[in-house]
């Protein structure tokens, strides 16, 4: 029996941590249709900020709640104005851009850092559930997880800011028409996408560890998601990494790590395969 | 008339420039330049195939690296189990291409292309590496050969002599072997590029929907020159197989990432650009490893370096070097020429949708 | 913001003829009176923090040769190149440092697929070639000296150490790899000699991050010890991910690899955790204390593992044997080598096996505590048994592979 929800809190704590990884390239994705390769190094920038200011003596939850999204949402506005704004509408050309971004940022942080920086322990302790002790904080980052998508519903679906950011969305040029200033709306949507990454990036540190290499592991398995997912940011994502993460999560349960990892991108193949516009492409195509 | 003899020119240049590397370099004796070259050229083949499938079939493949990665691994396998060299090599390129053919039909059938399509050739290179990476232990052995998981397989078999097994190619022949099949595999893409096929294809990347109401069917298309990708990528593995080393990384991430760098650099929709990106990224990063241990310049990061260099590029030369250069020609012409009244700017074109 | 494409060329040109021009300025071409050598380690990529320190240590090497009078009376030119975690860089800078610059000797190769990518080639040049990293025993080569510890060394004592500590029942976690996959059945091996059991080995591919399923299944194995021989910047997470689970305090650990990552984890992670290695910096000899001290100040590095100083012995085990040969001669420097040629260092004391071409080494049992080992036992000398089983160059000097060794458990 305990075993039992010891493997839902297991798949929980995936899907959890897909949603995080994932979101803030969701964001981006979906409104602007950006691929933002250096996702995996925005994390990692986050995941360095969080712990840098921990180490200078910040509070770890403000370290991580409010350090870490600050530094890379002005570090993405920085991009989205230097970079990003010459190239929209040219999807290729962004994708490379942003790779560049990566190389660069992987580079730039080896140097300023070196590769050895002492990380955080996770806190929040340890619970016992039946014959299992399981970290408290992978539990706190499913709440976490679950906040974050409520929280954007919420935006999107009844602030005004929410209002013109689908509007923009679906149809920029009469958005444009009736007023609003899509090139500042693109702006505030990348930083606010860059700085929910940063925020995953500092929540995950304690958990994964932090060199410059680590956003290699996570960028195929975000981009994934995101484009599983489809267009709609909230749903697809929250759709996308919970079949992915419930897939991922039993078949290493029953096999090994290796078999899930494959089981996962195998998955992915497949949903791709049957819905070429991911999955918010066919189901639940109006959601947000 | 003139577009004409431009092209002719361009193509005879390339020859001569080909001729001279395979005759000029092994004179020159060194044979650390004999091997670089055989890798670059082997990387230029590589170059070449994604040239042919995004630059003219427009088909963003993410995962050129799956193909090249089993090219070199069904070469070193099959060659350290037959022995004689000649059918493995046959075989690394008929394998990929199959699975080019296989991976094609699932998803062009399905009707899937530009980010999606990117995202599961990814998503298979990925699946590939993982796998590889794992099979160390001996149950993963194909007949006499160990796949090696991370080490990769050593001790590959160089080619040797079609029919003789005990005579073993030199390094000076490999070399000229490599790049003698980069000039062919060059002058046929061209070639191939000016048949029907070759024009069907670039109707397709322009407007694949105006060219089905043409009356192609653009998925028979889209798979054709898929496999031709697919086997010359396998091609360039043999030949780094027996240049370098055979290992999970060929089908990692960053060897999918820095074709297309070496695409783009060199400049998506031509053949001879990627070529020369190709070889020149390869220069400059063999060159970053040396400077970076010199003293004072240790804050060079390759890592650094390439991202800023791949940026700018985006950024100011999107169209690749060979635009670059054909710009600055145009520009220095029309600045030789006598000034006319109303001189036609540089660089009119159809802007690229 | 526009960029005008022609004054960013002219900067460009400036830019790149300066700094292409500058190596030839700086590099010192005169090549009577120096012996060149070289170093191939990667500085940057995933691979960096044991590259740094090795080439840091080889230069500490190299810099007190030299200053000690240097080899035969010349002075011991060191060329370092970064292959930047990418085998075919190794494969050409190797052949450049073989028949270019016609080094003397090459220490490098960090991951085994890169000793292989270069091996052979260095082989066939005639270049003699020092692998200082440990790995998994195995090669075979009368061209290569592996400075490094195998399983047989440190494995061989760790498994009963622990046992005898902990309790019979292991779980095993290691790198899904050739390194982790052999050092697994290393651990069975033992375990099974020394009456004891393990119950289940997992392997992981080097990028995984999330290890909750695992730390599930530990428990519910309910092992008297864990033992991992994980590797790699994303297995850290692993002994995050234990710790959060209060496991530290509740299953104790051993690894074969826990080594820079003391750095990275706190003390509250890693307090406790039992290593084996043939260096580790907690060795109470004034010669390590100023070693530790040199590299750590002057060149800026925080910790040192056992690959380091081995690139430091392998330096010195080479310089020594060639003012024995009285030339570089490669053949000459090898028989010198293969007279039991011996180093005194910071690990202790280096002895080359003549059979094998690895060596005799220092074995240190190490405890984990506030972000530094202290070493608990000792044991001298430990021969490479696992590659002399299958390797034997008095026998058949022209041997040239690695043989994966078959562990019989």
């Amino acid at each position: 029996m305990d075993y039992f929800v010891i493997l839902l809190l297991q798949i929980g704590s995936a899907v959890a941590s897909l949603v995080l990884l994932s979101i803030g390239l969701a964001v981006i994705f979906g409104m602007m249709r950006v691929i933002n390769l250096a996702h995996g190094e925005f994390l990692m920038l986050g995941g360095y900020a969080a712990i840098t200011a921990y180490n200078k003596g910040v509070n770890l939850w403000v370290a991580m709640i409010v350090v870490a999204p600050l530094t890379v949402g002005l570090f993405g506005a920085l991009v989205e104005r230097l970079v990003i704004r010459h190239l929209y509408g040219r999807l290729i050309d962004t994708m490379l851009a942003t790779w560049g971004l990566s190389l660069a940022m992987i580079g730039f942080v080896t140097v300023v850092f070196g590769n050895t920086v002492s990380g955080i322990s996770a806190p929040l302790g340890s619970l016992q559930i039946g014959a299992y002790r399981t970290g408290v904080y992978e539990l706190f980052l499913i709440v976490v997880a679950v906040i974050l998508l409520l929280a954007g519903w919420l935006v999107l679906r009844y602030t005004r800011l929410g209002l013109i950011a689908r509007g923009t969305m679906q149809n920029a040029a009469m958005a444009a028409a009736l007023g609003t200033n899509p090139s500042a709306v693109y702006a505030v949507t990348f930083a606010v996408g860059a700085a929910l990454t940063g925020l995953a990036g500092g929540l995950l540190a304690p958990l994964s560890g932090v060199v410059p290499t680590i956003g290699a592991a996570y960028i195929a398995k975000a981009f994934i998601t995101v484009i599983s997912g489809g267009a709609a940011i909230l749903s697809g994502t929250a759709i996308a990494s919970a079949l992915l993460g419930a897939i991922n999560v039993v078949a290493t349960f029953a096999f090994t790590s290796v078999l899930g990892e494959v089981a996962l991108l195998v998955a992915a193949v497949v949903l791709l395969r049957l819905l070429p516009q991911g999955i918010t492409g066919r189901f639940f195509r109006r959601a947000l | 008339m003139k577009a004409r003899l431009l092209s002719i020119i361009g193509n005879l240049a390339v020859l001569a420039a080909g001729l001279a590397v395979l005759f000029g370099l092994p004179a020159l004796g060194e044979t650390y330049l004999i091997i670089n070259s055989t890798i670059f050229a082997a990387f230029a083949i590589l170059a070449l195939s994604l040239a042919l499938i995004w630059g003219y079939a427009g088909i963003l493949c993410f995962g050129q690296a799956a193909f090249f990665g089993l090219g070199g691994y069904t070469y070193a396998v099959t060659a350290i189990n037959m022995g004689d060299t000649t059918v493995p090599a046959l075989l690394a390129v008929l394998v990929p291409a199959l699975f080019a053919a296989l991976l094609g039909y699932f998803m062009f059938w399905g009707r899937i292309s530009d980010v999606y399509l990117g995202v599961i050739t990814l998503t298979v290179s990925l699946i590939f590496y993982r796998f590889i990476n794992q099979t160390a232990g001996e149950q993963w052995n194909i007949g006499d050969a160990p796949l090696g998981g991370f080490n990769g397989i050593p001790a590959t078999p160089i080619l040797n002599w079609p029919g003789r097994p005990g005579e073993q190619l030199a390094p000076e022949e490999i070399f000229s072997l490599t790049v003698g099949l980069l000039l062919i595999v060059y002058f046929l893409c061209k070639a191939l590029l000016a048949t029907s096929l070759g024009r069907i294809i670039v109707a397709i990347r322009e407007n694949e929907t105006r060219a089905e109401l043409l009356g192609y069917d653009t998925r028979v298309y889209k798979l054709a020159i898929f496999v031709v990708g697919g086997a010359l990528a396998g091609l360039s593995g043999l030949l780094f197989a027996n240049s370098v080393f055979v290992s999970p990384t060929m089908f990692s991430l960053p060897v999918s990432g820095q074709i297309i760098i070496w695409v783009i650099v060199g400049g998506l929709g031509t053949l001879i650009g990627p070529v020369i990106g190709c070889i020149l990224m390869q220069f400059l990063t063999n060159y970053l490893g040396t400077l970076s241990q010199i003293k004072g310049f240790g804050w060079v990061d390759p890592n650094l370096v390439l991202g800023v260099l791949l940026v700018i590029f985006v950024l100011v030369v999107p169209k690749g070097l060979t635009a670059l250069v054909a710009d600055v020609w145009r520009w220095s012409v029309g600045f030789l020429r006598k000034p006319r009244a109303a001189a036609p700017p540089a660089g009119e074109r159809v802007p690229n949708p | 913001m526009i960029l005008n494409r022609r004054r960013l060329l002219k900067a460009t040109a400036i830019g790149t003829a300066a700094t292409v021009t500058s190596p030839f300025i700086i590099r010192d071409l005169h090549a009577q009176d120096i012996i060149k050598v070289a170093g191939i380690h990667d500085t940057s990529g995933g691979l960096d923090i044991y590259g740094k320190q090795m080439v840091a240590t080889l230069d500490l090497a190299v810099n007190e040769i030299n200053a000690s009078g240097g080899v035969l009376g010349k002075k011991i030119a060191l060329t370092n190149y970064d292959p930047q975690s990418n085998i075919q860089l190794y494969t050409q800078y190797a052949t450049e440092a073989a028949t270019k610059e016609k080094v003397a000797v090459v220490h490098g190769g960090i991951t085994s697929a890169s000793r292989e990518a270069i091996r052979p080639l260095l082989k066939r040049f005639n270049t003699l070639y020092f692998y200082n990293t440990l790995y998994e025993g195995g090669v075979c080569d009368r061209n290569i000296f592996c400075t490094g510890s195998t399983p047989a060394q440190t494995v061989e004592k760790l498994v009963p150490y622990v046992q005898k500590k902990w309790g019979k029942k292991i779980y095993t976690i290691a790198a899904d790899y050739n390194y982790g996959q052999i050092t697994a059945k290393w651990v069975k091996k033992y375990a099974q000699d020394n009456g004891g059991e393990v119950v289940q080995t997992d392997f992981f591919p080097l990028d995984v991050t999330d290890f909750g399923p695992t730390i599930k299944k530990i428990q519910a194995a309910k092992p008297d010890l864990v033992m991992s021989a994980l590797v790699g910047a994303a297995h850290i997470s692993f002994y995050r991910q234990w710790a959060a689970a209060g496991m530290n305090k509740q299953i104790p650990l051993a690894s074969t690899t826990f080594g820079n990552e003391i750095v990275i984890t706190s003390p509250e992670e890693h307090n406790g955790y039992i290593v084996a290695f043939a260096y580790l910096e907690g060795i109470d000899t004034p010669a390590n204390k100023k070693f530790v001290e040199t590299v750590h100040g002057k060149y800026g590095i925080p910790h040192m593992t056992e690959l380091a100083t081995m690139t430091y012995h392998g330096m010195y085990l080479w310089a020594n044997a060639v003012k024995k040969a009285g030339s570089i001669d490669r053949m000459k420097v090898i028989e010198a080598l293969e007279g039991n040629a011996a180093f005194d260092g910071p690990a202790g004391k280096t002895t080359i096996d003549p059979q094998t071409h690895h060596t005799v080494l220092d074995v240190y049992i190490g405890e984990a505590k506030d972000k530094k080992f202290t070493v608990v036992e000792k044991f001298s000398q430990q021969k490479p048994s696992d590659t002399s089983a299958v390797c034997d160059l008095k026998k058949n000097p022209n041997e040239n592979k690695q043989y994966v060794i078959d562990v019989k458990t």
